[in-house]
Protein backbone atom coordinates (compact mmCIF):
# COMPACT_ATOMS: atom_id res chain seq x y z
CA UNK A 1 0.00 0.00 0.00
CA UNK A 2 3.26 2.73 1.03
CA UNK A 3 4.36 2.61 -2.24
CA UNK A 4 1.64 2.99 -3.98
CA UNK A 5 0.82 6.22 -1.58
CA UNK A 6 3.87 7.52 -2.89
CA UNK A 7 3.66 7.02 -6.55
CA UNK A 8 0.65 8.15 -6.31
CA UNK A 9 1.55 11.75 -4.82
CA UNK A 10 2.68 13.82 -7.66
CA UNK A 11 -0.50 13.41 -9.29
CA UNK A 12 -2.40 13.88 -6.56
CA UNK A 13 -0.88 17.17 -6.00
CA UNK A 14 -0.04 18.82 -9.27
CA UNK A 15 -3.43 17.54 -10.50
CA UNK A 16 -5.11 20.18 -8.10
CA UNK A 17 -4.50 23.40 -9.14
CA UNK A 18 -5.92 25.09 -6.07
CA UNK A 19 -3.35 22.95 -3.53
CA UNK A 20 -0.50 23.92 -6.32
CA UNK A 21 -1.64 27.93 -6.18
CA UNK A 22 -1.43 27.59 -2.27
CA UNK A 23 2.13 25.93 -2.53
CA UNK A 24 3.70 28.29 -5.05
CA UNK A 25 5.83 29.81 -2.85
CA UNK A 26 7.06 26.25 -1.46
CA UNK A 27 10.41 24.76 -2.93
CA UNK A 28 12.25 22.04 -0.10
CA UNK A 29 12.64 18.61 -0.01
CA UNK A 30 11.72 16.87 2.57
CA UNK A 31 11.89 13.29 4.47
CA UNK A 32 8.88 11.60 4.89
CA UNK A 33 9.60 7.94 7.02
CA UNK A 34 7.27 5.04 7.24
CA UNK A 35 8.60 2.82 9.95
CA UNK A 36 11.37 1.52 7.95
CA UNK A 37 10.95 3.01 4.92
CA UNK A 38 12.27 6.40 3.95
CA UNK A 39 10.63 8.72 1.04
CA UNK A 40 12.04 12.32 0.08
CA UNK A 41 9.66 14.28 -1.65
CA UNK A 42 11.19 17.21 -3.72
CA UNK A 43 8.82 19.72 -4.13
CA UNK A 44 9.30 22.81 -6.54
CA UNK A 45 7.33 25.91 -6.64
CA UNK A 46 4.27 23.63 -5.12
CA UNK A 47 4.40 20.95 -7.24
CA UNK A 48 5.89 17.15 -6.49
CA UNK A 49 8.86 17.45 -8.57
CA UNK A 50 10.16 14.12 -7.45
CA UNK A 51 9.06 11.31 -4.91
CA UNK A 52 12.60 8.58 -4.20
CA UNK A 53 12.36 6.22 -1.85
CA UNK A 54 15.29 5.23 0.21
CA UNK A 55 17.67 4.03 2.12
CA UNK A 56 19.41 7.29 1.21
CA UNK A 57 23.21 8.00 1.53
CA UNK A 58 24.42 11.24 2.06
CA UNK A 59 21.09 13.19 1.22
CA UNK A 60 19.64 16.45 2.69
CA UNK A 61 16.41 17.50 3.17
CA UNK A 62 14.77 20.41 5.25
CA UNK A 63 12.07 18.66 7.74
CA UNK A 64 10.84 15.01 8.43
CA UNK A 65 7.38 13.83 9.36
CA UNK A 66 8.27 9.90 10.63
CA UNK A 67 5.53 7.51 11.89
CA UNK A 68 5.09 4.10 11.90
CA UNK A 69 3.40 2.24 8.93
CA UNK A 70 -0.43 1.52 10.97
CA UNK A 71 -0.25 5.43 12.20
CA UNK A 72 0.65 6.77 8.38
CA UNK A 73 -2.41 3.93 7.23
CA UNK A 74 -4.77 5.43 9.98
CA UNK A 75 -3.82 8.82 8.71
CA UNK A 76 -4.80 8.42 4.82
CA UNK A 77 -8.02 6.65 5.87
CA UNK A 78 -10.81 8.13 4.31
CA UNK A 79 -12.30 9.36 7.50
CA UNK A 80 -9.95 9.23 10.00
CA UNK A 81 -9.70 8.42 13.68
CA UNK A 82 -9.47 11.06 16.34
CA UNK A 83 -6.04 11.17 17.18
CA UNK A 84 -5.46 10.48 13.66
CA UNK A 85 -6.73 12.88 11.47
CA UNK A 86 -3.62 15.42 11.29
CA UNK A 87 0.26 15.16 12.16
CA UNK A 88 0.49 17.25 15.06
CA UNK A 89 -2.74 15.13 16.74
CA UNK A 90 0.13 12.13 15.99
CA UNK A 91 2.92 13.81 17.19
CA UNK A 92 1.15 14.90 20.44
CA UNK A 93 -0.07 11.52 20.43
CA UNK A 94 3.25 9.57 20.43
CA UNK A 95 2.20 7.99 16.98
CA UNK A 96 4.47 10.23 14.64
CA UNK A 97 7.33 12.83 14.84
CA UNK A 98 8.53 16.30 13.19
CA UNK A 99 11.80 17.10 12.81
CA UNK A 100 14.70 19.40 11.73
CA UNK A 101 14.33 22.67 10.23
CA UNK A 102 11.01 23.50 10.76
CA UNK A 103 10.68 26.83 8.99
CA UNK A 104 9.54 25.73 5.50
CA UNK A 105 7.37 23.03 7.52
CA UNK A 106 5.51 26.45 9.04
CA UNK A 107 5.93 28.99 6.25
CA UNK A 108 4.31 26.46 4.17
CA UNK A 109 1.64 24.28 6.93
CA UNK A 110 -1.59 24.36 5.14
CA UNK A 111 0.00 23.29 1.80
CA UNK A 112 2.38 20.91 3.31
CA UNK A 113 -0.60 19.09 5.77
CA UNK A 114 -2.66 18.50 2.45
CA UNK A 115 -0.04 17.79 0.74
CA UNK A 116 0.61 14.94 3.55
CA UNK A 117 -3.09 14.00 3.33
CA UNK A 118 -4.21 14.02 -0.19
CA UNK A 119 -3.72 10.58 -0.66
CA UNK A 120 -7.04 10.07 1.49
CA UNK A 121 -8.70 11.37 -1.31
CA UNK A 122 -7.74 8.18 -3.78
CA UNK A 123 -10.64 6.17 -1.51
CA UNK B 1 -36.61 42.15 0.02
CA UNK B 2 -33.17 42.68 1.83
CA UNK B 3 -31.57 39.49 3.36
CA UNK B 4 -31.31 40.98 7.07
CA UNK B 5 -29.99 38.92 9.81
CA UNK B 6 -31.26 39.73 13.07
CA UNK B 7 -27.74 40.03 14.44
CA UNK B 8 -26.66 43.57 15.44
CA UNK B 9 -23.28 44.88 16.20
CA UNK B 10 -22.69 47.85 18.85
CA UNK B 11 -19.63 49.67 20.35
CA UNK B 12 -19.04 49.73 24.03
CA UNK B 13 -16.59 51.77 25.95
CA UNK B 14 -15.45 50.24 29.34
CA UNK B 15 -12.39 50.56 31.51
CA UNK B 16 -10.37 47.53 31.68
CA UNK B 17 -7.26 47.78 33.60
CA UNK B 18 -7.27 51.61 33.70
CA UNK B 19 -7.02 51.74 30.34
CA UNK B 20 -10.24 52.77 28.26
CA UNK B 21 -10.94 50.44 25.55
CA UNK B 22 -13.82 50.42 22.88
CA UNK B 23 -15.37 46.98 22.88
CA UNK B 24 -17.18 45.74 19.80
CA UNK B 25 -20.11 43.17 20.40
CA UNK B 26 -23.06 41.74 18.53
CA UNK B 27 -26.62 40.53 19.98
CA UNK B 28 -29.26 38.66 18.93
CA UNK B 29 -32.86 37.08 20.56
CA UNK B 30 -34.72 37.84 23.68
CA UNK B 31 -34.87 36.45 26.76
CA UNK B 32 -32.32 34.94 28.88
CA UNK B 33 -28.91 36.94 28.79
CA UNK B 34 -26.13 34.56 27.12
CA UNK B 35 -23.01 35.64 26.84
CA UNK B 36 -20.38 33.87 24.46
CA UNK B 37 -16.33 34.08 24.55
CA UNK B 38 -15.10 33.37 21.93
CA UNK B 39 -11.85 30.66 21.33
CA UNK B 40 -8.02 32.47 21.30
CA UNK B 41 -6.97 34.39 18.48
CA UNK B 42 -10.57 34.21 16.58
CA UNK B 43 -13.52 36.79 17.35
CA UNK B 44 -16.85 36.68 18.60
CA UNK B 45 -17.93 35.88 14.20
CA UNK B 46 -17.57 32.28 15.69
CA UNK B 47 -21.18 32.68 16.78
CA UNK B 48 -23.09 33.84 14.43
CA UNK B 49 -24.96 30.55 13.75
CA UNK B 50 -26.29 30.34 17.05
CA UNK B 51 -27.39 33.95 16.64
CA UNK B 52 -29.36 33.27 13.30
CA UNK B 53 -30.96 29.96 15.43
CA UNK B 54 -34.65 30.81 15.87
CA UNK B 55 -34.70 27.80 18.55
CA UNK B 56 -32.22 29.59 20.37
CA UNK B 57 -32.77 33.38 20.29
CA UNK B 58 -36.92 32.63 21.12
CA UNK B 59 -35.51 32.46 24.52
CA UNK B 60 -31.89 33.90 25.22
CA UNK B 61 -30.58 37.05 23.97
CA UNK B 62 -27.08 35.96 22.49
CA UNK B 63 -24.40 38.57 23.28
CA UNK B 64 -20.76 37.88 22.20
CA UNK B 65 -18.05 40.32 22.52
CA UNK B 66 -14.69 40.55 20.62
CA UNK B 67 -12.00 40.65 23.31
CA UNK B 68 -10.27 43.87 22.94
CA UNK B 69 -6.99 43.44 20.21
CA UNK B 70 -9.90 40.69 18.27
CA UNK B 71 -12.06 41.17 15.76
CA UNK B 72 -13.34 44.69 15.12
CA UNK B 73 -12.50 45.64 19.16
CA UNK B 74 -8.94 47.92 18.98
CA UNK B 75 -6.40 47.29 21.14
CA UNK B 76 -5.80 50.28 23.58
CA UNK B 77 -3.68 53.38 22.51
CA UNK B 78 -0.06 52.64 23.11
CA UNK B 79 -0.45 49.03 22.53
CA UNK B 80 2.69 49.56 19.38
CA UNK B 81 4.81 49.65 22.45
CA UNK B 82 3.78 46.85 24.42
CA UNK B 83 3.65 42.83 24.06
CA UNK B 84 -0.36 41.49 24.37
CA UNK B 85 -0.82 38.83 27.26
CA UNK B 86 -3.66 37.37 28.29
CA UNK B 87 -3.85 36.80 31.89
CA UNK B 88 -6.66 35.10 34.44
CA UNK B 89 -7.07 38.29 36.28
CA UNK B 90 -7.65 40.53 33.25
CA UNK B 91 -10.07 37.81 31.36
CA UNK B 92 -12.39 37.62 34.04
CA UNK B 93 -12.40 41.33 34.97
CA UNK B 94 -12.79 41.82 31.06
CA UNK B 95 -16.22 39.13 31.26
CA UNK B 96 -17.97 41.11 34.44
CA UNK B 97 -17.14 44.21 33.31
CA UNK B 98 -19.03 43.46 29.82
CA UNK B 99 -22.08 41.86 32.39
CA UNK B 100 -22.03 44.59 34.60
CA UNK B 101 -21.67 47.43 31.79
CA UNK B 102 -24.91 46.49 30.29
CA UNK B 103 -26.88 45.59 33.42
CA UNK B 104 -27.11 41.76 32.45
CA UNK B 105 -29.15 40.07 35.06
CA UNK B 106 -27.80 36.55 36.08
CA UNK B 107 -26.82 35.20 32.81
CA UNK B 108 -25.69 32.10 31.26
CA UNK B 109 -21.91 32.64 30.22
CA UNK B 110 -20.75 29.85 27.42
CA UNK B 111 -17.42 29.93 26.05
CA UNK B 112 -15.06 27.79 24.21
CA UNK B 113 -11.41 26.94 24.31
CA UNK B 114 -9.98 29.78 26.56
CA UNK B 115 -13.52 31.01 26.73
CA UNK B 116 -14.17 27.15 28.16
CA UNK B 117 -11.15 27.56 30.63
CA UNK B 118 -12.03 30.47 31.90
CA UNK B 119 -15.49 29.46 32.79
CA UNK B 120 -14.08 27.15 35.12
CA UNK B 121 -12.97 30.22 36.93
CA UNK B 122 -15.97 32.42 36.72
CA UNK B 123 -17.40 28.89 38.40
CA UNK B 124 -14.98 29.15 41.41
CA UNK B 125 -15.50 32.89 41.81
CA UNK B 126 -18.44 34.46 40.77
CA UNK B 127 -21.19 31.34 40.63
CA UNK B 128 -24.03 33.40 42.34
CA UNK B 129 -23.98 35.90 39.50
CA UNK B 130 -24.62 33.30 36.57
CA UNK B 131 -27.62 31.41 36.02
CA UNK B 132 -25.92 28.59 34.59
CA UNK B 133 -22.18 28.37 32.73
CA UNK B 134 -21.09 25.85 29.64
CA UNK B 135 -17.27 24.99 29.04
CA UNK B 136 -16.94 24.29 25.36
CA UNK B 137 -13.65 22.36 25.23
CA UNK B 138 -12.80 22.96 28.74
CA UNK B 139 -10.40 21.72 31.01
CA UNK B 140 -8.08 22.86 34.04
CA UNK B 141 -5.11 21.73 31.91
CA UNK B 142 -4.38 20.20 28.70
CA UNK B 143 -0.88 18.87 27.69
CA UNK B 144 0.21 21.07 24.80
CA UNK B 145 0.90 20.02 21.60
CA UNK B 146 3.84 22.84 20.56
CA UNK B 147 6.61 23.82 22.62
CA UNK B 148 7.17 27.23 20.84
CA UNK B 149 4.46 29.60 20.13
CA UNK B 150 7.08 31.78 18.55
CA UNK B 151 6.03 30.39 15.29
CA UNK B 152 2.87 31.92 15.67
CA UNK B 153 4.66 35.67 15.40
CA UNK B 154 7.73 35.95 13.10
CA UNK B 155 8.76 37.72 10.49
CA UNK B 156 9.71 34.46 8.34
CA UNK B 157 6.46 33.22 9.25
CA UNK B 158 3.14 34.63 7.72
CA UNK B 159 0.90 34.86 11.08
CA UNK B 160 -2.40 34.39 9.73
CA UNK B 161 -1.24 31.88 7.67
CA UNK B 162 0.45 29.37 10.18
CA UNK B 163 -2.25 30.52 12.70
CA UNK B 164 -5.09 28.70 10.00
CA UNK B 165 -2.80 25.76 9.80
CA UNK B 166 -2.20 25.04 12.95
CA UNK B 167 -6.03 25.49 13.78
CA UNK B 168 -7.11 23.33 10.78
CA UNK B 169 -5.60 19.86 12.23
CA UNK B 170 -8.00 20.84 15.15
CA UNK B 171 -11.30 20.34 13.27
CA UNK B 172 -13.15 17.31 12.94
CA UNK B 173 -13.14 15.63 9.42
CA UNK B 174 -17.10 15.63 9.19
CA UNK B 175 -17.26 18.93 9.42
CA UNK B 176 -18.43 21.03 6.34
CA UNK B 177 -15.93 22.55 3.85
CA UNK B 178 -18.02 25.88 3.77
CA UNK B 179 -18.02 26.93 7.73
CA UNK B 180 -14.12 24.78 8.53
CA UNK B 181 -13.04 27.49 6.18
CA UNK B 182 -15.09 30.04 7.32
CA UNK B 183 -13.28 29.01 11.10
CA UNK B 184 -9.77 29.21 9.71
CA UNK B 185 -10.50 32.91 8.38
CA UNK B 186 -11.00 34.08 11.71
CA UNK B 187 -7.75 32.88 12.55
CA UNK B 188 -6.04 33.85 9.48
CA UNK B 189 -7.52 37.61 9.97
CA UNK B 190 -5.69 37.98 13.76
CA UNK B 191 -3.62 40.55 14.39
CA UNK B 192 0.17 39.60 15.06
CA UNK B 193 0.93 38.13 18.46
CA UNK B 194 -2.50 38.08 19.47
CA UNK B 195 -3.23 34.31 19.42
CA UNK B 196 0.23 34.04 20.53
CA UNK B 197 -0.75 35.99 23.93
CA UNK B 198 -4.24 34.19 24.41
CA UNK B 199 -2.19 31.00 24.43
CA UNK B 200 -0.40 32.42 27.27
CA UNK B 201 -3.84 32.27 29.74
CA UNK B 202 -4.50 29.20 27.39
CA UNK B 203 -0.74 26.99 28.27
CA UNK B 204 0.35 28.93 30.89
CA UNK B 205 -1.23 31.29 33.07
CA UNK B 206 -4.62 28.88 33.19
CA UNK B 207 -3.78 26.11 35.11
CA UNK B 208 -6.58 25.34 37.53
CA UNK B 209 -5.72 22.02 38.40
CA UNK B 210 -5.05 23.36 42.34
CA UNK B 211 -8.90 25.39 42.31
CA UNK B 212 -11.37 23.60 40.13
CA UNK B 213 -11.99 21.41 43.32
CA UNK B 214 -13.63 24.35 45.08
CA UNK B 215 -16.46 24.62 42.39
CA UNK B 216 -19.73 24.30 43.71
CA UNK B 217 -22.21 23.58 41.28
CA UNK B 218 -24.92 23.43 43.98
CA UNK B 219 -24.69 27.50 43.41
CA UNK B 220 -24.60 27.15 40.21
CA UNK B 221 -24.79 24.29 37.13
CA UNK B 222 -22.01 23.96 35.02
CA UNK B 223 -22.01 21.93 31.74
CA UNK B 224 -18.96 20.89 29.46
CA UNK B 225 -19.07 19.63 26.27
CA UNK B 226 -15.72 18.58 24.27
CA UNK B 227 -15.51 17.23 20.96
CA UNK B 228 -14.15 14.21 19.99
CA UNK B 229 -11.63 15.10 17.40
CA UNK B 230 -10.24 18.04 19.75
CA UNK B 231 -6.70 17.15 20.44
CA UNK B 232 -5.63 20.24 21.72
CA UNK B 233 -8.23 20.09 24.88
CA UNK B 234 -9.07 16.24 24.67
CA UNK B 235 -11.95 14.41 26.09
CA UNK B 236 -9.87 12.93 28.15
CA UNK B 237 -8.71 16.09 29.68
CA UNK B 238 -12.44 17.37 30.03
CA UNK B 239 -13.22 13.90 31.86
CA UNK B 240 -10.42 14.25 34.26
CA UNK B 241 -11.28 17.85 35.03
CA UNK B 242 -15.35 16.84 35.76
CA UNK B 243 -14.18 14.03 37.99
CA UNK B 244 -13.02 17.18 40.29
CA UNK B 245 -16.36 19.02 40.31
CA UNK B 246 -19.53 17.13 41.87
CA UNK B 247 -22.43 18.08 39.36
CA UNK B 248 -20.50 18.64 36.32
CA UNK B 249 -22.22 17.35 33.60
CA UNK B 250 -19.68 16.22 30.66
CA UNK B 251 -21.45 14.83 27.31
CA UNK B 252 -18.59 14.19 24.26
CA UNK B 253 -19.44 15.27 21.06
CA UNK B 254 -19.40 13.10 18.19
CA UNK B 255 -17.57 14.50 14.45
CA UNK B 256 -16.51 17.47 16.51
CA UNK B 257 -13.59 19.30 17.13
CA UNK B 258 -12.07 22.52 18.67
CA UNK B 259 -14.87 24.85 17.20
CA UNK B 260 -18.02 22.94 18.07
CA UNK B 261 -20.10 26.50 17.43
CA UNK B 262 -18.37 27.58 13.79
CA UNK B 263 -17.12 24.24 12.04
CA UNK B 264 -19.85 22.38 12.50
CA UNK B 265 -23.12 24.05 13.87
CA UNK B 266 -25.81 21.45 12.86
CA UNK B 267 -24.26 19.00 14.40
CA UNK B 268 -23.31 21.12 17.65
CA UNK B 269 -26.68 22.08 18.08
CA UNK B 270 -27.83 18.59 18.94
CA UNK B 271 -25.82 19.20 21.53
CA UNK B 272 -26.24 22.62 22.85
CA UNK B 273 -30.29 23.15 22.52
CA UNK B 274 -30.99 20.28 24.81
CA UNK B 275 -28.44 22.02 27.70
CA UNK B 276 -29.94 25.28 26.60
CA UNK B 277 -33.75 23.80 27.30
CA UNK B 278 -32.75 22.33 30.52
CA UNK B 279 -31.45 25.73 31.65
CA UNK B 280 -34.37 27.25 30.69
CA UNK B 281 -36.59 24.71 32.53
CA UNK B 282 -34.34 25.68 35.85
CA UNK B 283 -34.18 28.85 36.00
CA UNK B 284 -35.15 30.51 39.21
Amino acid sequence: MMPGVFDALPALVNGNEPLVRRGRYCTTTFLVEVGETAWLVSVHAGRVDRVERGPFLLRAWSFAVRAPAEAWQKFWAPVPAPGFHDIFAMTKGGHARVEGDLQPLMANLGFIKDLLAAPRRRA
Amino acid sequence: MADLEPIVGRYLGVDLGGRPHRVYFEEAGQGIPLVCLHTAGADGRQFRHLMNDAAVTRHYRVLAFDMPWHGKSFPPAGWHDEEYTLTTRGYVDMIMTFIRTLALERPVVLGCSIGGKIVLELARLHAPAFRALIGLESADYQAPWYDDTGWLHRPDVHGGEVCGALMSGLIAPQSPGETRWDTLWMYMQGGPGVFKGDLFFYRADGDFRDRVGQIDTSRCPLYLLTGEYDFSCTPEDTLRTAEKIPGARVTIMKEIGHFPMSENPTQFRKYILPVLDEIRAHRA
